[in-house]
């Protein structure tokens, strides 16, 4: 079964309270964070109890993600030596701006799990992008390494640097996204969006979650555990997306036995990609837990 | 490593433990504990935050902690950025 990454929750590194229980919310990811939310006087505390919290609690099926602080901070490297001997699923990368930036990341870590006796590539990565910059050179960074599982937008850092500020509708974020999730699927990963701030405007959120959905995006970088609900909600194909697809399937099944090369349904001709929406509507049904049919 | 001067880490929030540990005179690892389960896991937590620093090769410290309900991943956690803070030491052993 494909691997769901429609929610990533921050969980901020330092904090025992939040790091127990945070698999218990149903995300997909969690991703404890080194990184903004630890002040400075902090980093060598969040990282003990991350590196510790890791190698001790079980988060079941949960992924987790570490998102460490960048290599040209007095950190990112301690934060390697501690958080790949902890065995996450996978590392975080902020602030990335070019390939250079994740195969640093990636040697450096080749060089622990091979110092660590960890089998060398078994350490996953992701990228965040957060600058103009990042942006040109999206697909450059989404194909740098096979350890790559995706990359994510980080919006609040990217606005700035664009002289503006979020809006309610995203028109400022449009190119980022378009093209950060372009890249994505040109290196054949997954991409994640942006977090959403207001964690009281539910109206606000479900607008944005349908956006990036419609878009093309996998998940969503998440901040609250109420948030994971909703997104799931959006991400959950309905029960008229699951028939049709089971239709489109049938369908062609039906057109394999008599051999007939022309497929139609309801009037309309099936083709290609038609079916491989249909199969990825059902994949998403199956991991979502509302289809358990054979396709 | 050498306790040179006193380390704290942690905080008093709900499922963490507040560790302070001072340099001591006594040829001893001494524990001054606060805990709300004390009771029935006293005995525990001071065994293990001893255990944490004689594994480093502390023998003599004086340790104040404040415990608000911590599992051990967490007291191993804070007891350990303490102690890295109070031999003001970056010299890491992380482990596998």
């Amino acid at each position: 079964m494909v691997r769901l990454r429609r929610t990533m929750m921050y969980v901020p590194g330092n904090n025992p309270a939040n790091i127990m229980g945070a698999h218990l919310y149903g995300a997909d990811s969690i991703m404890f964070d080194l990184e903004d939310s630890v002040s400075i006087k902090e980093k060598d505390s969040a990282r003990f109890l991350v590196h510790n919290a890791l190698k001790t609690l079980d988060f079941g099926n949960t992924e987790t993600v570490v998102r460490i602080n960048g290599l040209d901070t007095p950190f990112g490297r301690e934060d390697l030596e501690a958080i790949v001997r902890a065995r996450p699923d996978v590392i975080r990368i902020p602030k990335t701006e070019k390939a250079q930036d994740v195969l640093e990341v990636e040697s450096i870590i080749s060089e622990i799990e091979e110092k660590a006796g960890i089998e060398v590539g078994t350490t996953k990565l992701m990228a965040a992008i957060e600058s103009p910059l990042g942006v040109i050179n999206a697909f450059e960074i989404a194909k740098s390494s096979k350890r790559l599982i995706g990359i994510a937008l980080g919006a609040e850092d990217f606005v700035t640097s664009m002289k503006t500020e979020r809006s309610k509708d995203g028109l400022e974020l449009l190119v980022a996204r378009s093209q950060v999730l372009m890249a994505a699927r040109a290196a054949n990963i997954y991409a994640l969006d942006t977090v959403f701030s207001d964690i009281n405007d539910d109206e606000g959120f479900i607008k944005e979650v349908k956006l990036i959905k419609q878009l093309g995006f996998d998940g969503k970088s998440v901040i609250h555990p109420r948030q994971v609900t909703l997104v799931h909600q959006v991400y959950t194909p309905t029960k008229k997306e699951i028939d049709y697809s089971i239709r489109v399937l049938n369908a062609i099944d039906e057109a394999e036995k008599r051999s007939s090369g022309v497929i139609a349904l309801d009037g309309k001709m099936i083709d290609a990609p038609i079916v491989e929406r249909a199969y990825r509507v059902l994949e998403l049904a199956k991991a979502s837990g509302v289809y358990k049919g054979d396709y | 490593m050498e306790i040179k001067r006193i380390g704290r880490a942690g905080t008093v929030e709900s499922n963490d433990i507040n560790i302070v540990i001072e340099p001591s005179d006594k040829e001893d690892i001494e524990i001054e504990l606060q805990s709300a389960v004390i009771k029935q896991f006293g005995e525990h937590i001071k065994a293990l935050i001893i255990e944490i620093l004689r594994s480093k090769g502390i023998k003599s410290a004086y340790v104040k902690a404040v415990d608000k309900g911590a599992i051990d991943c967490v007291i191993k956690a804070r007891t350990l950025t303490a102690l890295y803070r109070a031999a003001e030491s970056e010299e890491y052993e992380w482990e596998v």
